[in-house]
């Protein structure tokens, strides 16, 4: 179980530290939107499993050479009140570790998702009671506010796209159809989800690079996708418009000029705009059919990987005879 | 009016827009007036029971304030639609902490830099 432990540590580093560094320097991600978002799903998800793993797998050393039977003795262990003669405080503290990241980052997921919708839900009472329906289009509602401003609300029993005075006022009938089937993409494709999931991620972790760089990153690729399935409809030109002239409009909220402009989420999300701009005038051509399958495969591998030590070593595939290896090779 | 939702939109806008606290009956009165020329109405007289339940399910909501005291009860608007409608912005601009998660805005504004930056990348083609 050593050689697991080692493994999966080694792993949990490389998916906290570099790999998420180099994935948000990389350019090709906007012109594989989709796969982009696979994986950094995967890195997260495998950076979970192999951190916990890792320190789980080094705590039960003591209480046997499977994962299984380990824990079996180690659950007695606790029955009984006392600790096997081999184990050592790092061990324990491991254990420990493993225990409290897991319910730390359940807990978090949790908490994140309930305070989303309860926030969620109070955002569609004040819609419900400020906005009008916009007979011509179902689901969608009419905010009269001179700010331009499209957002969807998704949730049940129906999601809402919310449009403002502003907006109408500032787009022509294709741009504001180009804004309407970008937030319906949204919607339909469930990326609330998904932002939430990395939001909780961050939250728990928040001295992680990978947590901070996943959400900006993510953020920004869930707007791409939803621009892939509005250029569908629309041409891409007209989508360009259509986020240059509301991004750079005048924020003309009465009496509070320019709110979002000043902190860390504008300045963000700024020079995305000019990625999700350069991408659709540039016309750039997806990445090849062979490089998406390749990004997808190392998504697959990077869950299976963690995946399969784990049940190796609880099935004593790899991981008994091995540890004899490196223990007697280094005796 | 056509929806639950849609007839306790047309109560606020009655009790934003009155200036004392209204009764029920006086709510009944004014949204029978706007129904009948509004687009929904039916001109159908709307039940006190009904006005009565909307007015409940604002309660509940905080958007709505009862005088117990009066005979009959009174009803006014707890907040503002003004401040209501500073809330809403606030949250969907993103300047409120913690709230991003809520939804996911069409885009951003960004700076008068960038923006012109964004209006040369569209001027090239």
């Amino acid at each position: 179980m050593l050689l697991t432990a080692s493994l999966l540590a080694a792993l949990a580093v490389a998916l906290a530290w570099p790999v998420p560094i180099v994935l948000a320097r990389a350019t090709w991600t906007s012109a594989a939107p989709g796969v982009a978002l696979l994986l950094w799903q995967a890195i997260a998800l495998a950076g979970g499993l192999s951190m916990i793993g890792a320190l789980l797998t080094y705590g039960l050393i003591p209480f046997g050479d499977r994962l299984i039977g380990a824990l079996v003795a180690f659950f007695a262990a606790i029955a009984e009140g006392a600790l096997p003669s081999g184990a050592n405080f790092f061990q324990m503290f491991a254990l420990s570790g493993a225990v409290l990241l897991g319910v730390h980052l359940l807990l978090n997921l949790a908490m994140t998702f309930v305070r989303a919708s309860r926030q969620r839900s109070r955002h569609r009472q004040l819609v419900g009671l400020l906005s009008a329906p916009m007979p011509e289009r179902p689901g969608t509602r009419i905010l009269d506010s001179a700010a331009p401003v499209a957002y969807c609300l998704p949730g049940a029993p129906r999601s809402m796209t919310v449009l403002s005075a502003g907006l109408l006022e500032l787009l022509d009938d294709e741009q504001l159809r180009a804004v309407v089937a970008h937030e319906r993409a949204h919607v339909n494709q469930r990326h609330h989800l998904v932002l939430l999931a990395f939001r909780a991620w961050r939250s728990a972790l928040p001295w992680f690079p990978i947590a901070s760089r996943a959400q900006d990153a993510v953020g920004v690729l869930v707007e791409m996708l939803a621009d892939d399935r509005a250029r569908r409809e629309v041409d891409d030109d007209v989508l360009a418009q259509a986020v240059a002239l509301v991004a750079s409009a005048d924020d003309r909220t009465d009496g509070e000029p320019a709110i979002g402009r000043r902190d860390g989420i504008a300045a963000a999300s700024a020079a995305s705009v000019g990625r999700r701009v350069a991408r659709l005038v540039e016309r750039r051509s997806p990445l090849a059919l062979p490089a998406r399958i390749a990004v997808g495969a190392a998504a697959v591998a990077l869950v299976a990987g963690p995946t399969v030590l784990l049940m190796g070593s609880a099935l004593n595939l790899v991981s008994a005879k091995l540890d004899i290896e490196v223990v007697s090779g280094r005796g | 009016m056509a929806t639950l939702g849609e007839l306790e939109r047309a109560t606020m806008d009655v009790l934003w827009d009155a200036h004392e606290p209204l009764s029920a009956g006086d709510l009944r009165e004014a949204l029978s007036r706007a129904g009948g020329t509004g687009a929904g109405g039916t001109g159908k007289e709307l039940a006190v029971t009904t006005v009565l339940t909307v007015l409940s399910r604002l309660e509940n909501k905080g958007f709505v304030t009862r005088d117990r005291e009066s005979r009959p009860h009174v009803y006014r608007a707890a907040t503002s639609r003004a401040e209501h409608m500073a809330e809403l912005m606030h949250e969907v601009l993103g300047s409120a902490p913690d709230r991003d998660a809520v939804l996911a805005r069409f885009v951003g504004q960004v700076s008068a830099s960038e923006a012109e930056q964004l209006r040369k990348l569209l001027a090239t083609d």
